[in-house]
């Protein structure tokens, strides 16, 4: 049927423009051999092809478009005609007795163009019997395209001011009263389409409807183009009509178009001036207006001329801008009473945006619109509908995109309560855009109530919530947000050490609760962020106030302690041991020895229990020697009770290689270089010794096991350790040792063929002879050595 | 056959022409076989005056019982055709009985004559204007010769023109107040009104005034009735909502109209009226009709 309808439709376009070919061929003729009367006759035939019903507003508009060109030809006629000698008037008259009204309109409006360019009568006049004359179209699609010919011929001829129709006495008053006339008249056909014909065709009827809509807008657009519009013009005169019009016509359709039409085409002053009476017309509007898409452009177009133009912000707060705009939303939610939730929070965003825009130093303005978001969101539980949550979301980034400032966010006071009215996926949306806002522009958060109200606000990512089951949250998602997390630590932060302490003590308060799948993440930013502090910390008994400082190292390291320990509860035994030796080495710098003593013994007891698997171990004892050789705080006895662990571990590990290379770098716990107490070479030589007879056995295990081998890389590592040793002057390290140790390489290397360990031979060499060129007491030293 | 012919060939020429002919104004006139003449135009109380030349063909004499020259004012009705009711009849005479050799020139005059009735070519009767020269002869019949003219006369603007304003309708369904600005018209008028609509409760497809003469023959029983439309004006396309008003312009120019004619004579009347046709989608017409009277305006000499 439909399919039909339309080839129905073509075929009656095609009649009709062949039609109208002819005619205006004839009337070609007839304007070539300068034919008045037939050109007349002609025309009014060719235009009779308007008169049809058929054609839907698409085809007619094809049609509308071949006449207007040719009514071009015709128009440039009548004007050499005039000049000629035919009298403009009796023109006038004589287009006015064709019988058809259609096309005695379309030739009176194109002989009226004439009558106004030869300016026998004032402009206002004609076009104003112009206006009136067109009344005699009811029918909608025709008087429709009728009247946008007025328009369109008009544009250039109305007695706006500066213009060369312009009169004597105020005809830009003219102009704009014949505008908005052709205005009213075209919204009022446009409307009536809605009316006419069967209800099933609604639809169609509306489509239709949107594809004309810019012919009646068009008409707004030429009144914000004259000149003669001015802001008074503007808000006594065509403001209020055109509004009248629009509250009137009591259709959805044209009001949703129309008011958008006004915000897009008259500039932002006036709009700015005229706020109330433009945002008064908003609740007489029908219910199913779309009004807050409206609001919400025209609160866009006005935040953005308050940012391009600093200079109009007085006047914003002149008006009252804000609260007129939060009134008048006010009063829309109130009259549409079933407005969707996404709409009202939809026109809270635009809202909030502006005046952000506008009154970035009023606070406020912005706590209130979130104040009256709330009050909305009240009583309707949590949103589900995605896109409201959305533009929730988009409500709540704006202030931090605005002052790229949390901390100013966090003063917000309804801030977090909008936020509860999300579910927990967005929540934790929402935590990570705030956190980004954060790191983004760096940010520092240095008071402990904001922390906390921060923490409140992130807390979707901080706290397991009361998550519905079943819904699984993505590992790489948990870990990249975890991530996001542990970043924002570090931008909590306060000079002020006690200041500082409240903080970290809120972060653990908070971070406890985590759940053992966030602490993994949360834990280490904070230890590492308390030893900060602890290292920032006056050195005690150096306080020349007497002042009793109520943060002490003793009271953090012992805070350390608590949140380490809640690691290996959860099952994160290395990271705990880590941070443990991170603490140790913290205590050593404040000389605390029994504290770091403590937490030694803690990382050891890890490792005992917790760490298990083989490489981990490795890496585990690896920590331990290099954090215990740099430590100098310890008395002898606590010193030798931990290397002796330390070594005692070393020679339990379960590989050879391993076990080799944890003994020699055991070898370093004995001697350090800057402390004249820790120079114990005999033990060092023992422990070189002993890794060496380790490798030994390492190597025959290897030689038996495979018959090749691949641990005389382990020789030549022994040999560095021993040219290190031997380098800083232990007497036990002797050339002699040395030598043997080149020559049992040697031997082994003919054997072999390990390219890497080769090198590695090879550029130890190297090593050795450069230490001989450079001269002074090690090239004497090196020279000793006969390779 | 050619001599056949002249010898019933009248033995004369006869022409008629008035004495202002190169100035007076001619006007076009329809002939009753269709062709277009144009005739000299007249208006009552002037003076008819010109020549009537006589020119018998050569070699021939024409005897006569005397020459005179009429001026006829008749009334033909067509259902009576060839009948002439003369309302208005003068005579000239214009020689005494005897011969004319050669050429002659008469010359005759109707000072400032009465011509009360414009001409007038309807559907079913004529009113017409005729200068009738005629050569009596006794044996081979009159010779006769016509000149046709037109009069028109013109009537001052009426003292007393009210509008023609009224509220009609059909309850329920349509109610509608239309007003014309005058209720009587010269011929160069325009008619300019509106049609305001009270209620709309059909839908109009569109709406059309009409210009229609009717003319009436006969008198009693045997009254005749004719009615033209002589245009039809679109008003309207399209269906209106209640509190649209419609303008009305119609220029009158264009039509072929005359002034309203009553009882001219007892023989025939011509009345005009304004015929408001509204038009619904079933094509069902709704139509109020209006008499107007039109008079000729004596016409700006400038224009």
């Amino acid at each position: 049927m439909i399919a039909d309808g339309a080839e129905d439709e073509d075929k009656w376009l095609a009649a009709s423009a062949a039609a109208f070919k002819q005619n205006a061929f004839y009337m070609q003729r007839a304007i070539d051999t300068n034919n008045l009367k037939d050109a007349l006759k002609y025309s009014a035939q060719m235009l009779s092809e308007l008169r049809t019903s058929k054609l839907s507003p698409q085809k007619y508009y094809d049609l509308y478009m071949r006449a207007f060109d040719e009514l071009r030809k015709l128009e440039i006629f009548f004007m050499e005609e005039t000049r000629r000698g035919c009298s403009v008037i009796e023109l006038y008259e004589l287009v006015q007795h064709a019988g058809n009204i259609l096309p005695r309109l379309y030739l009176l409006c194109t002989a009226g163009s004439v009558y106004i360019k030869t300016k026998e009568a004032p402009a206002k006049e004609i076009l104003k019997d112009l206006v009136e004359m067109c009344r005699g179209i009811q029918h909608p699609l025709r008087g429709l395209f009728l009247r946008s010919y007025l328009a369109q011929i008009s544009r250039d001829k109305l007695p706006d001011i500066g213009s060369e129709y312009e009169g004597d006495a105020d005809t830009v008053t003219d102009a704009v009263e014949f505008v908005l006339l052709n205005f009213t008249e075209m919204n009022k056909l446009w409307v009536r389409m809605q009316h006419q014909g069967p209800a099933r065709d609604k639809e169609r009827r509306e489509k239709e409807r949107g594809e004309l809509r810019d012919l009646v807008g068009k008409n707004l657009h030429v009144l914000s183009q004259l000149e003669g519009v001015d802001l008074d013009m503007y808000r006594d005169t065509v403001l209020p009509r055109v509004l009248e019009q629009i509250v009137n016509c009591r259709d959805e359709i044209a009001q949703y178009y129309l008011v958008d039409c006004i915000i897009q085409v008259f500039p932002d002053e006036y709009h700015l001036q005229t706020l109330d009476v433009l945002l008064g017309a908003c609740p007489q509007l029908q219910p199913s207006v779309d009004i807050m898409t409206v609001l919400s452009r025209l609160m866009e177009r006005l935040s953005n001329y308050a940012a391009l133009n600093a200079e109009v912000l007085p006047y914003f707060l002149q008006v009252e801008a804000f609260s007129k705009l939060n009134i008048a939303i006010g009063k829309v939610i109130e009259a549409q009473e079933d407005m969707p939730i996404l709409s009202a929070v939809t026109l809270y965003s635009s809202l909030l945006k502006f005046t952000l825009h506008v009154h970035p130093d009023r606070l406020d303005y912005a706590d209130q619109v979130l104040g009256s978001c709330v009050k909305q969101l009240t009583g309707k539980g949590k949103i589900d509908d995605p896109r409201a949550t959305k533009e929730i979301v988009s409500l709540l980034s704006a202030p931090l995109e605005k002052y790229n400032d949390v901390v100013i966010a966090l003063k917000l006071t309804n801030y977090p309560l909008v936020v509860e009215y999300l579910d927990n996926e967005t929540k934790r949306v929402m935590a990570s855009v705030i956190i980004r806002s954060i790191m983004k522009n760096n940010t520092l958060i240095t008071k402990a109530e904001k922390v906390e109200a921060l923490l409140e606000l992130i807390k979707g990512l901080i706290n397991d919530l009361d998550e519905p089951q079943g819904l699984e949250v993505d590992e790489d998602d948990f870990e990249e947000e975890q991530n996001s997390v542990a970043r924002l630590i570090h931008m909590l932060y306060n000079d002020d050490s006690e200041e500082m302490f409240k903080i970290i003590s809120i972060l653990k308060k908070h971070f406890l609760t985590g759940g053992p799948k966030r602490m993994k993440f949360t834990i280490p930013p904070l230890v590492v962020s308390s030893l900060k502090l602890i290292r920032r910390l006056p050195v005690e008994g150096d306080n020349p106030f007497g002042k009793e400082a109520s943060v002490t190292a003793t009271k953090i390291f012992q805070f350390l302690n608590q949140i380490i320990e809640a690691l290996p509860s959860v099952p994160s035994p290395d990271l705990a041991f880590r941070l443990y030796l991170q603490c140790a080495e913290a205590a050593n710098k404040c000389d605390e020895e029994p504290i770091a003593y403590e937490f030694f013994t803690q990382a050891y007891i890890l490792y005992e229990e917790e760490i298990s698997d083989s490489k981990a171990q490795v890496t585990a004892l690896q920590l331990i020697i290099g954090t215990l050789q740099r430590m100098h705080v310890f008395g002898v006895e606590n010193r030798d009770t931990l290397t002796h662990k330390a070594t005692g571990y070393s020679a339990k590990l379960l590989k050879k290689p391993d076990q080799c290379r944890a003994v020699y770098a055991c070898s370093h716990l004995f001697w350090l270089e800057d402390h004249e107490t820790i120079h114990d070479g005999e033990r060092v030589l023992l422990c070189l010794k002993r890794a060496l007879k380790i490798a030994n056995s390492a190597q025959q295990m290897a030689s038996t096991a495979r018959g090749s081998t691949g641990s005389v890389t382990l020789f030549i590592e022994m040999l560095n350790k021993y040219l290190y040793f031997y380098e800083k002057g232990i007497p036990q390290i002797t050339v002699e040792s040395i030598e043997s140790l080149i020559q049992l390489i040697k031997n082994e290397e003919s054997v072999l063929s390990d390219p890497s360990a080769e090198s590695f031979f090879a550029s130890t060499l190297r090593f050795m002879e450069s230490q001989k060129q450079k001269g002074g007491a090690i090239s004497d030293r090196y020279e000793e050595i006969k390779v | 056959m050619n001599y056949l012919l002249g010898a019933f060939k009248p033995a004369c020429n006869i022409s008629i022409t008035f004495s202002d002919g190169k100035n007076r104004k001619q006007v076009p006139m329809k002939k009753e076989n269709g062709q277009t003449a144009t005739v000299p135009l007249f208006h009552s109380q002037e003076t008819i005056s010109g020549k009537v030349c006589i020119e018998p063909y050569q070699g021939k004499k024409v005897e006569h019982n005397g020459v005179k020259v009429e001026l006829l004012g008749q009334i033909e009705m067509y259902f009576d055709r060839g009948n002439f009711y003369d309302f208005t009849s003068l005579v000239r005479e214009l020689d005494v009985p005897g011969e004319i050799y050669e050429r002659k020139t008469y010359p005759f005059e109707f000072p400032t004559v009465e011509m009360p009735y414009e001409t007038y070519n309807g559907v079913n009767v004529r009113l017409r204007y005729v200068l009738k020269v005629t050569i009596a002869r006794g044996y081979a019949g009159s010779i006769l010769e016509y000149q046709e003219l037109v009069v028109r006369n013109y009537a001052p603007p009426p003292e007393i023109n009210n509008s023609i304003k009224m509220e009609v309708g059909i309850e329920d369904c349509l109610h509608i107040e239309f007003e014309y600005n005058k209720s009587k018209y010269h011929l160069k008028d325009v008619i300019l009104g509106k049609i305001y609509f009270l209620l709309v409760r059909i839908k109009m497809k569109n709406m059309d005034l009409e210009i229609r003469r009717r003319e009436s023959t006969g008198a009693g029983a045997n009254t005749h009735v004719e009615t033209e439309t002589l245009a039809k004006f679109e008003l309207m396309d399209g269906t209106p909502v209640r509190g649209e008003s419609i303008p009305v312009r119609l220029f009158l120019a264009p039509y072929d109209l005359t002034p309203t004619h009553r009882n001219i004579n007892n023989k025939f009347s011509v009345k005009y009226y304004l015929n408001l046709v509204l038009v619904d989608e079933e094509d069902r017409r709704y139509f109020k009709q209006q008499e107007i009277t039109l008079y000729r305006l004596k016409e700006d000499t400038s224009s």
